[in-house]
């Protein structure tokens, strides 16, 4: 600090200085946070009309359908580009942003006690890059070629010669390099920025989750950068990097130089695609851990357990990519290694859910919702879990390999694990961001239903996959004779799918009623331990607190023998 | 409240914020030329053989010898323009450290000359580099010639970017905006050219892999 800099907090700031371009991590956070969530909305949108027409092959679209050609049903091609949107936009665009753009932007900060990001301005350039990403993805659905539809995982050959491919390609580059420029604020901000007496072993298990998804960002994105920028020159230069010699494409040879190969593009993609799965899912142990320590009144079972098993998850997940490449038939020696190192990597998920559950074991449990939704995580997250095994192991991966038992595995992690987390930590910090509380009813409104359709959703998909049904079909397998024996359960999917868009309701009114007429939260309503809440209810502007921070205890000191309250916050003495 | 640890080290861990900040960019920056040099390898290791007949003759092989593919593209690359380069390149990366070492002796108008001589080698190997893509261009060898080729131009053509990311950074330094941050924040200014330094070793370290990788095997 040095006399000459400027003292931000004196002077008044525009309308757009102040919201818009603003510099502040809370602003930029919640920018992050309303953009993901529209985008999350957007992604939802498109899975609501591919599954209309799983169910309903070929009947004309209710409301949008004017939007797919005059018929109102759905096209081949233009299924293969809602899948595909439907995934970049829900990962790369909803989840990821949210989790770390939002979460992580606001949290971290406040519960390292520091005063902003390390460095603001570039925080407000990664979401600005992320937006122009977000906007450019968007716009491909209006381009004469249309939006990608190769799928999120963008498989050459198909990739090189589908239409819309390239304005995918450019968007990942700014959404890479927003990942890239947020996530490197993050680790320096929590190595740099502790307050004194944040010592390593007391950070809350959130801020440990963020450092360690910050750092799979920074070295796993890149070689999806190098392999987009390979693709990019495949489709735009000429080249040949993922195209064999000799390949036939509508019965004539492709005049390419050759002797490139799709498996490279395969490793490229999932040596950042593995990981990104662990970005997806830390936070969310993060956020839970914070809660469920909350609510139990009880430190967290085996903190240092969960500290070390992040840490190893990390590491771990930079070499198990190939287990998505079983089929491929890149060798037993290569799948041997990889489906060993599936197997080790699945032991620290397992230490920490175990820890959680523990956790809750012995304490007087407060049912609030963000605690029904942290506790819906826990079977939710396990049942996705424990359902991946079979994939990670070859034999039993070749069977499954591509059904819709893939699809159910990884949208159980995702969606009521993930998603639900992220719920959560909106209805836990909703108070400290906004200074009120949002309504209980509501939010009980908002769960049990979400709750119930979620699993009315991916439950019959390990049905139809255990039975054989590929995941990627337009009809929703009407011309597959595997599918005849559970393509039933297609009217039932749907219809929950549907059901689960309404149960959101509650969700947006609750944001919207509890922001202008909620009960008034002072500064630590849910009595808890963790930094961000000494700082006044919204933190104040650039500075967050209005009292020097100094940490005296770890993160969860609940229910301490012989205090005088149930809980010690970290910075009181 | 301004961010701390811009110009001081914070006690513990012994840095300021802007070196960390760097380190882990180049982190990433390892792992994005890592990936590429991956690709390189994975292409190398599955490439054929070529026979040479009197069409693809070039001069060094004989006809009917069969030739590694990537040996038989590599031939067309100049060795002697690309160690230019590779010279040119080290001199750049010792002048500024010349120049960082200038402020830290809060020298401005030495500072000044070594940055002024860092900008000159940058744009001379771009200077080299453009010779070589023409001359290429000019025997009809483009990127989609061979999948040695396309490497060649992705690897050279990213560095390039780097190259030229670098200098707009190093001209805002040089120019009298330059002067001005030193006038105000000497410390600060000092780190940022610090920080440009290890930014800018990277990228001639890069270079110093592409050269044996690309030119001479």
């Amino acid at each position: 600090m040095n006399s000459t800099s400027h003292n931000h907090d004196h002077h008044d700031e525009s309308f757009i200085r102040k919201y818009i371009f603003s510099v502040d991590h809370k602003i930029i956070g919640l920018q992050y946070g309303i953009t993901s969530l529209l985008f999350l909305l957007f992604g939802f949108s498109l899975m609501a009309i591919m599954r209309w027409q799983l169910a309903y092959p070929d009947t004309p679209i209710p409301i949008v359908g004017f939007l797919f050609g005059e018929s109102g049903t759905l096209a081949s091609e233009q299924y293969n580009s809602l899948g595909a949107m439907h995934g970049t936009i829900m990962i790369f665009l909803g989840v990821v942003p949210l989790a770390v753009g939002a979460f992580g932007n606001y949290l971290v900060p406040l519960q390292i006690g520091a005063v902003d990001m390390a460095f603001p301005r570039l925080n407000a350039a990664s979401y600005w890059s992320y937006f122009i990403g977000g906007v450019i993805m968007i716009s491909s659905f209006f381009m004469p070629e249309g939006a990608a539809r190769s799928g999120w995982t963008s498989y050459p050959p198909l990739s090189i010669f589908e239409n819309g491919q390239t304005i995918w390609l450019i968007s990942m580059v700014f959404l890479i390099t927003s990942s890239l420029l947020g996530s490197m604020n993050i680790i320096v901000t929590i190595v740099q920025l502790r307050a004194p007496g944040l010592t390593w072993m007391r950070l809350p298990i959130f801020v440990w989750s963020q450092f360690v998804t910050s750092f799979l960002l920074v070295l796993a994105f890149p070689p999806l950068e190098a392999a987009a920028i390979l693709q990019l020159m495949d489709r735009v230069a000429g080249t040949s990097f993922f195209l064999p010699s000799g390949l036939v494409l509508s019965g004539e040879i492709v005049n390419v130089a050759g002797s490139g190969s799709p498996l490279l593009w395969q490793h490229l993609f999932w040596f950042l695609a593995h990981p990104e799965v662990y970005v997806l899912i830390l936070p969310a142990m993060g956020i839970v851990a914070e809660i469920l320590a909350n609510n139990t009144r009880k430190p967290l079972w085996g903190y240092k357990s969960i500290v070390y098993s992040i840490i190893f998850l990390g590491f771990c997940s930079f070499i198990v990519w190939a287990h998505h490449m079983f089929l491929t038939g890149m060798g037993q020696a290569m799948s041997a290694f990889f489906q060993t190192t599936t197997m080790i990597i699945s032991i620290p998920s397992v230490v920490i859910l175990t820890s959680y559950f523990l956790s809750l074991w012995g304490g007087s449990i407060r049912f609030n919702t963000p605690m029904l939704f942290a506790l819906a995580f826990l079977p939710m997250f396990g049942i996705g879990g424990l359902t991946g095994l079979p994939l990670g192991l070859a034999a039993s991966d070749i069977y499954l390999h591509d059904t819709y038992y893939v699809i159910g595995h990884f949208h159980y992690v995702v969606a009521p694990g993930t998603i639900f987390a992220l719920f959560a930590g909106i209805y836990h910090w909703f108070p400290k961001i906004t200074g009120k509380k949002m309504n209980e009813m509501l939010g009980k409104l908002h769960f049990w239903p979400s709750l119930i359709f979620m699993n009315g959703i991916f439950m019959p998909m390990f049905i139809q996959g255990l039975a054989g049904v590929s995941r990627r079909l337009a009809d929703g397998g009407v011309s597959y004779a595997h599918a005849s024996g559970v393509l039933h359960l297609n009217e039932f999917m749907t219809t929950s799918a549907f059901l689960l868009g309404i149960a959101q309701l509650p969700f947006i009114i609750n944001i919207i009623m509890s922001l202008f007429s909620g009960e008034k939260a002072g500064r630590n309503p849910w009595d808890s331990t963790t930094v961000e809440w000494a700082a006044p209810s919204p933190p104040l502007p650039h500075v967050n607190f209005d009292s020097e921070i100094t940490v005296y205890h770890s993160s969860y000191e609940y229910s301490v023998p012989d205090a005088k309250k149930d809980f010690i916050p970290q910075t009181e003495k | 409240m301004e961010v701390p640890y811009i110009i001081k080290e914070r006690g513990d861990t012994g840095l300021i914020n802007s070196k960390l900040g760097i380190w882990i960019f180049l982190a990433s920056e390892i792992m994005l030329f890592g990936g590429l040099f991956s690709a390189y390898i994975f292409l190398r290791l599955a490439a054929p053989d070529i026979l040479i007949t009197e069409e693809n003759i070039k001069s060094g092989f004989q006809v009917g010898e069969f030739v590694f593919a990537f040996k038989y593209w590599a031939s067309e690359l100049s060795v002697p323009l690309a160690t230019v380069n590779t010279l040119v390149l080290i001199s750049s990366s010792v002048s500024m450290v010349m120049a960082w070492a200038s402020l830290k002796l809060k020298d401005v108008s030495k500072y000044k000359m070594y940055m002024g001589i860092t900008l000159l080698c940058s744009l001379i190997f771009l200077i080299i580099k453009y010779f070589e893509y023409t001359a290429k261009f000019s025997h009809h060898i483009y990127p989609s010639s061979s999948t040695f080729m396309a490497i060649y131009f992705t690897l050279t053509g990213l560095h390039g970017i780097h190259i030229i990311g670098g200098m707009i950074v190093m001209i805002y330094f040089w120019l009298p905006i330059g002067n001005k941050m030193w006038d105000s924040q000497p410390e600060l200014f000092t780190n940022r050219v610090e920080v440009l330094g290890l930014y800018w070793h990277f990228v001639d370290l890069v270079w110093i892999f592409l050269f044996p990788v690309l030119y001479l095997l």
